[in-house]
């Protein structure tokens, strides 16, 4: 059975921006994104939204609901009372381009500061073995959608613009950390984790976690370890005495 | 009140959540929850009494090991080596310890983080710091220092356990089993459960390696720790809940308040 809902969805650019009212038809089993596609079809054909899958996998559709970073086509409607006003905003760490739709190339520049896989010199690429214990950390960090729900919610930059520059954000953190527990990546870095990608700012309050539509565990199993790595090289007189590299 | 900074570009940062759930509750709770251990904890100190009880030997873990000159007869396992320091009760000798060990737990940091600090309060909530330097100057750059809190923790736990073993202890002299006892072994249990969960335990047993397959005995280790470490938050309030309960529970029969229930002997 349909119903009428209220929703108020954020209209305007970079350089102002309200949100707007409407009320919208919703159906059984629809999902968020359901809706705001009804609502470009019918109220405001100029509506801008990012979309691909609608399955939660292509990681273009994020945005805040209810002040709640989510992917759009992942929040069922049923999980809202038929009375209870449901907003829609865009993820706020990143600069506007219109109405839902932010321009996240903070992130790919990011993306790019971190040097890429570094094989051992003497293999070729066709050439590399390596056993399913020894890559499954990293696997769990491959299962990454690019959403950037986790840099969005981080408040290491939501906040704190200024930031920007010396914090890679979780996510890029995290790559880092699927490197370095590489069996077959040989470049040193833990240095560059601190130095150059920020470790240091996260304050592993796990917001990145808590919002990452994947699960996966980016504070346990990749911001911790990789800050304990650290801990062995930078901070630890004793392990810097013992330690062998790549056991 | 509104966001912390003005970002220029940014949408909807006028305001400093649109969360309407009540995101506030948890960070409140963890609040009066750490709080109210802290003041349990002072208040306890300084009573510097009601640690000892004879007769079932049951020790309170808050003056577990006594080490000074002014603990109670009968309640120094392990020697006096330290003179009696008057005002500083004999917990000043581990606390140290073992508030470095939970002030440096990962799952700690985060929740005063959130809770004293409001850094940030909830996930998209904004919090009202001006600037913010996270982990990278002193004194939160310490923070990396709790590996050797770890490495302390575990003697600590060590005689903890000890103080159970002796607590199988009956009126008459022989063995015998009691509420306390029970209470005893149920906190030791869960402080050891705290401590092997923690995260550089994770990394030193097997977190730190980069080839699993070459150590497998390693291997194995870090998978058991892993399991824990997942339910390092649950075991955190736990272990602070049961040691300060087993604490008060042994200071109420010490004092003569109620009389430990025995179960055998
Ligand atoms: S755990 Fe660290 S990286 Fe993740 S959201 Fe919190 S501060 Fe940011
Ligand atoms: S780690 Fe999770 S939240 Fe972050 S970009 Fe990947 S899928 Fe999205
Ligand atoms: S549309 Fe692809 S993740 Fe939502
Ligand atoms: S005790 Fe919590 S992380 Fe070490």
């Amino acid at each position: 059975m349909g119903y009428q809902a209220h929703f108020r969805v954020w209209r305007g650019d970079a350089d102002s921006g309200a949100l707007r009212d409407f009320r919208v038809e919703v159906n059984e089993g629809e999902v968020v994104l359901d809706v705001i596609h009804r609502l470009q079809a019918t109220q405001c054909p100029d509506l801008a939204v990012r979309w691909n899958c609608k399955a939660g996998k292509c990681g273009s559709c994020s945005a805040e609901i209810n002040g709640r970073p989510r992917l759009m086509c992942m929040t069922r409607m049923s999980t809202f009372a038929e009375d209870e006003t449901v907003t829609v905003t865009p993820m706020r760490t990143f600069p506007l381009v219109r109405d839902l739709v932010t321009d996240v190339s903070y992130n790919y520049a990011k993306a790019r500061e971190i040097p890429s896989f570094q094989p051992p010199a003497d293999l070729a690429p066709g050439e590399y073995r390596m056993q399913q214990v020894d890559v499954q950390r990293s696997q769990e960090f491959r299962k990454c959608i690019e959403c950037f729900l986790c840099q969005n919610t981080c408040h290491v930059v939501r906040d704190h613009e200024d930031n920007e520059q010396a914090f890679a954000g979780p996510r890029y953190l995290m790559r880092v950390a699927e490197l370095e527990m590489h069996p077959l990546d040989t470049a040193d870095r833990h240095q560059d984790a601190q130095t150059q990608h920020g470790l240091g700012f996260c304050n592993i309050t796990k917001c990145c976690t808590e919002v990452c539509p994947e699960h996966i565990k980016i504070t346990d199993n990749a911001l911790i370890p990789l800050k304990e790595r650290v801990a062995d090289r930078r901070y630890d007189p004793l392990a810097r005495l013992f330690r062998r590299r790549k056991e | 009140m509104t966001a912390s900074t003005h970002h220029p570009g940014r949408a909807d940062t006028a305001i400093r959540t649109r969360r309407t759930d009540r995101w506030w509750l948890p960070p409140l709770l963890t609040f009066l929850g750490l709080t109210a251990f802290v003041v349990y904890g002072v208040v306890r100190v300084f009573m510097n009494k009601w640690y000892w009880v004879g007769e079932y030997q049951y020790l309170a873990p808050f003056f577990s090991p006594c080490v000074t000159g002014g603990c109670v007869p009968g309640a120094s396992h392990f020697g006096q080596w330290l003179p009696d320091l008057g005002i500083l009760a004999p917990p000043v000798v581990v606390l140290p310890f073992v508030l470095g060990f939970r002030l440096t737990c990962y799952y700690y940091r985060k929740a005063y983080y959130r809770s004293f600090w409001l850094s940030p309060p909830a996930c998209a909530v904004a919090e009202p710091h001006g600037s913010y330097t996270g982990e990278r100057r002193f004194p939160l750059i310490l923070q990396n220092s709790h590996r050797y809190f770890f490495y302390a923790a575990v003697p600590v736990a060590s005689v903890l356990t000890y103080d159970v073993v002796i607590a199988f202890h009956g009126a008459d002299g022989g063995f015998g089993v009691g509420l306390g006892t029970l209470i005893l072994l149920v906190n030791v249990v869960l402080i050891w459960a705290y401590t092997l969960s923690c995260h550089s335990c994770r990394h030193i047993v097997g977190g730190r390696l980069t080839h699993f397959s070459r150590h497998p005995v390693r291997y194995w280790m870090w998978t058991q720790v892993s399991r824990m470490n997942a339910r390092h938050m649950q075991l955190a309030w736990a272990s602070l809940f049961s040691v300060a309960f087993a604490d008060l529970y042994v200071a109420l029969v010490a004092s003569g308040a109620i009389t430990d229930l025995r179960l055998f002997n």
